[in-house]
C-alpha cells in the first residue's frame, strides 16, 4: 500500500481497460485532450477487426506523435503533412494490410492539403485519421485552415476573422466530393455517445478499405483546452458549441452499398 | 547480351534487375524518360510506378514503399530534387534505403547532390557515372549500397546519360549478400510487444506494457540517434570512395572532371599524351564520399590542377581541400547550356575542352 492509497476506482477502471494495442497507459498529452480517447477507439476496431498482426500505421506531426511509441501495431513516422503520400507506398508494396494515417488538422489541411486530396482523388485503399482540434496544439494554440471564425488562438487573439485571416476548411467535405473517396464521416469525442458513434465511423472506414472500394476518411472532433484558452472541463461543451456547429458530424459519403 | 538501348531505358532495366519494386516521381525534362521507363517497365516486373502529383508526394511515396523493406527509387532534375530535400534530410535519419536519380541540367547540383539542400547532419553516397556501361553497373551499386548501409544513394546523370544510345549489357551483378531488413514495418509484429517503429527521430517502441510496468521509449533518443547516424557516415566516408584515375605518375598537369562531360576530358588528355604531353587525369565516380586521397595522389607530383565541370565551379572545392594547397588549382569549366536550359551547351567540346587544356598546360611548360 503506498502512502496515497490505491488509485479511486474510475482510475483503475480505465488502466484495467487499456486497449490491447497500447503498450504503455502513460502518454504526456495535456489533462482534458481528446487525442487519446481517439487513439483508444482507432486501436479497439483494428483489434476488433482481427486485423493487429495486418496493420501499418503512419503518423503525421502534432501532440499525437508522442503516441508512436505506444502504439503497438508497426508503424512508420511521416514529416508534417507528408503521411497520406508515405500510406500510399506502404499500401502499393503490401496490398493486403490494413494502412491508416494519423494526422492533426495542422498537419493534413495546412502542410498536407494536397496530399491527403491526390490520395482521395487516387482512391488510394487507406483510410486517413483526422484529429481536429481547430489549433496547432504541439505548438501552442496556433490557428490553423480548420480553425473556425471567432476562434482564438495564439495569431488570432481577438478570433479568427475571416476578413484578415480568411474562412476555415472543411477538409471532409471537400474529399466526400472526390470520385475517389468511397467512405467519408466526421465524428467527436466531446461525450460518451459520440465517441461510441465515431468508433462506428472507424470500423466502416477500416471495413471499406479492406472491401476495396477505395479511399476513406474519418474527421474525429477533439478537445485541445489548452490551444483553446478555456478551463479543462469546459472543453467538450466548447467543442459541442464552436468547432462543432461548423464541423457538423455525421457521415457524409458511403459506406459502399448504403 | 548487349543492345543498343537509350540511357533511361537501361537504367530503369539496370534499377529493376536490382530488385527495385517501386518507382514514383513527376516529370520533369531531362528526367521524362526515365519515369517513362519505370512506367512501362515496373508493372510486368510485379512492381508499381506512380506518376505523382509533385515531387513532396513522389519522395514520400518511396519512403512509405522502402518503409515495408521494399526497394524503391525516386528521381528528377535538381530543380525537382530541391523540392524533396526536407523529405532527403529526414530519410537519411530514418535510415531508410532510397535511390535518387538526378538527370541534372548540366553539373550545378553538385552542391546540391554532396552537401544537400535539407536540413541538419546529412549526407547522401553520390555516384556518377561516366557513361551507360558503368551507369548499369553503379545503379545496381546504388541499390546495394543503400541496403548495406541503411542510407540514400544518389546517381548523378544528366541529359546524354538519359538520352544518349549506348550497346549495353544489362545483367544483373552479384555485390555479396545485403541484410536483413528486421526494422521494416511490414504489418505483421503488431500485438505482440514487438512492433515495427520506422522514424528519424530516434524513437523505438515502449517494450514494457501496462501498469505497474516502467515505460519507457527503447531507442537512443534524438541526440543518441542523430550521433550515431553521424558515425555511421564517418564509415562510409572512409570505405567507399571510388576514382579512376590515369598517366598521373608524372603527370605536370592534372585534370580533374565527374560525369559524362569527363569522357569528354578523358579523350582530350588521351590525345594530349600521345602527343607528349605530361597531362593526367582524375575522376571522382564518388562524388561523395569524395575520393580525397586518390585524388590527392594523383595530384601529388602536378605543378597545376584543373577542373572541368559544366557549372560556376563547385567540385573545384572538394579537389582544393584535398590537394591542399600543394598546387594551384585551377577552373577551366563554365555555365554552359542550350537555348532550353535542359541540355548541352557549347562547352561541352572536344575542341574547346582542348583548347582551355592546352592554355593551361602552356603555362606549366614554360615554368619547367
Amino acid at each position: 500500500m503506498s502512502p496515497v492509497g490505491e488509485p479511486v476506482p474510475d482510475a483503475r477502471l480505465v488502466a484495467a481497460e487499456k486497449p490491447d494495442l497500447l503498450l504503455t497507459t502513460e502518454h504526456n498529452l495535456c489533462p482534458g485532450c481528446g487525442e487519446p480517447l481517439a487513439v483508444r477507439i482507432l486501436l479497439e476496431s483494428i483489434t476488433e477487426l482481427g486485423h493487429a498482426a495486418n496493420t501499418v500505421g503512419v503518423a503525421g506531426i502534432g501532440c499525437y506523435t508522442a503516441f508512436s511509441a505506444a502504439l503497438d501495431v508497426d508503424l512508420v513516422q511521416a514529416l508534417h503533412g507528408r503521411a497520406p503520400s508515405v500510406a500510399t507506398g506502404v499500401k502499393r508494396m503490401l496490398p493486403d494490410r490494413l494502412v491508416f494515417t494519423l494526422q492533426g488538422d495542422g498537419d493534413m489541411v495546412n502542410e498536407g492539403l494536397q496530399e491527403v486530396l491526390h490520395t482521395a482523388a487516387r482512391g488510394e485503399r487507406v483510410t486517413c485519421i483526422l484529429l481536429n482540434n481547430g489549433v496547432f496544439g504541439e505548438t501552442g494554440g496556433h490557428m490553423t485552415a480548420a480553425t473556425v471564425l471567432g476562434q482564438r488562438t495564439k495569431n488570432t487573439l481577438e478570433g479568427r476573422d475571416a476578413d484578415y485571416h480568411g474562412y476555415p476548411i472543411r477538409v471532409a467535405d471537400l474529399i466526400a466530393q472526390l470520385d475517389g473517396a468511397a467512405y467519408v464521416a466526421r465524428g467527436s469525442v466531446h461525450a460518451a455517445g459520440a465517441v461510441a458513434k465515431t468508433k462506428k465511423m472507424i470500423l466502416r472506414a477500416f471495413e471499406t478499405q479492406l472491401s476495396g472500394a477505395g479511399f476513406s476518411l474519418v474527421e474525429v472532433l477533439t478537445m485541445c483546452p489548452t490551444g483553446w484558452f478555456i478551463p479543462t472541463g469546459e472543453g467538450p461543451s466548447y467543442l459541442d458549441e464552436t468547432l462543432g456547429q461548423v464541423h457538423t458530424m455525421g457521415e457524409l459519403k458511403g459506406p459502399p452499398g448504403r | 547480351m548487349s543492345e543498343l538501348l537509350e540511357g533511361s531505358d537501361a537504367m530503369a532495366q539496370a534499377a529493376i534487375v536490382a530488385g527495385c519494386r517501386f518507382f514514383a516521381g513527376y516529370p520533369m525534362t531531362p528526367f521524362t524518360e526515365l519515369l517513362e521507363q519505370f512506367a512501362k517497365r515496373l508493372p510486368p516486373a510485379g512492381g508499381v510506378c506512380i506518376n505523382a502529383e509533385s515531387e513532396l508526394e513522389a519522395v514520400g511515396m518511396a519512403w512509405g514503399a522502402l518503409a515495408t523493406g521494399a526497394r524503391a527509387a525516386t528521381g528528377s532534375t535538381g530543380q525537382g530534387l530541391s523540392l524533396m530535400q526536407e523529405s532527403f534530410a529526414e530519410i537519411t535519419l530514418a535510415e531508410l534505403p532510397l535511390v535518387i536519380f538526378n538527370m541534372a541540367r548540366g553539373q550545378g547540383d553538385y552542391f546540391q547532390s554532396t552537401r544537400g539542400g535539407g536540413h541538419g547532419d546529412y549526407r547522401h553516397l553520390v555516384l556518377a557515372p561516366v557513361d551507360l556501361a558503368e551507369a548499369v553497373e553503379l545503379v545496381q551499386l546504388a541499390f546495394h549500397l543503400a541496403d548495406r548501409w541503411r542510407n540514400p544513394v544518389l546517381v548523378h546523370g544528366d541529359y546524354l546519360l538519359a538520352h544518349l544510345a549506348e550497346s549495353v549489357d544489362v545483367r544483373s551483378l552479384d555485390f555479396g549478400p545485403a541484410p536483413q531488413k528486421e526494422w521494416a514495418a511490414d504489418g505483421r509484429r503488431g500485438g505482440t510487444g514487438l512492433s515495427a517503429l520506422v522514424s528519424p527521430l530516434g524513437l523505438g517502441k515502449h517494450r514494457t506494457a501496462g501498469p505497474g510496468g516502467a515505460p519507457g521509449p527503447d531507442g537512443p533518443g534524438i541526440e543518441g540517434h542523430q550521433q550515431a547516424v553521424a558515425a555511421k557516415l564517418g564509415r562510409i566516408a572512409a570505405g567507399e570512395a571510388r576514382c579512376e584515375t590515369a598517366h598521373c605518375e608524372d603527370a605536370e598537369l592534372v585534370v580533374a572532371a565527374f560525369g559524362v562531360p569527363a569522357k569528354f576530358v578523358r579523350f582530350v588528355v588521351e590525345d594530349l599524351r600521345a602527343a607528349g604531353h605530361r597531362v593526367g587525369f582524375v575522376r571522382p565516380i564518388t562524388l561523395w564520399p569524395f575520393p580525397a586521397e586518390a585524388v590527392a595522389a594523383a595530384c601529388a607530383r602536378a605543378r597545376t590542377v584543373a577542373v572541368f565541370e559544366i557549372n560556376a565551379g563547385q567540385m573545384i572545392d572538394d579537389v582544393r581541400l584535398a590537394v591542399l594547397g600543394r598546387a594551384p588549382v585551377v577552373g577551366i569549366g563554365g555555365i554552359s547550356t542550350d537555348r532550353s536550359g535542359f541540355g548541352v551547351g557549347s562547352l561541352l567540346d572536344v575542341d574547346v575542352i582542348r583548347a582551355r587544356i592546352e592554355a593551361v598546360l602552356a603555362t606549366v611548360e614554360v615554368a619547367s
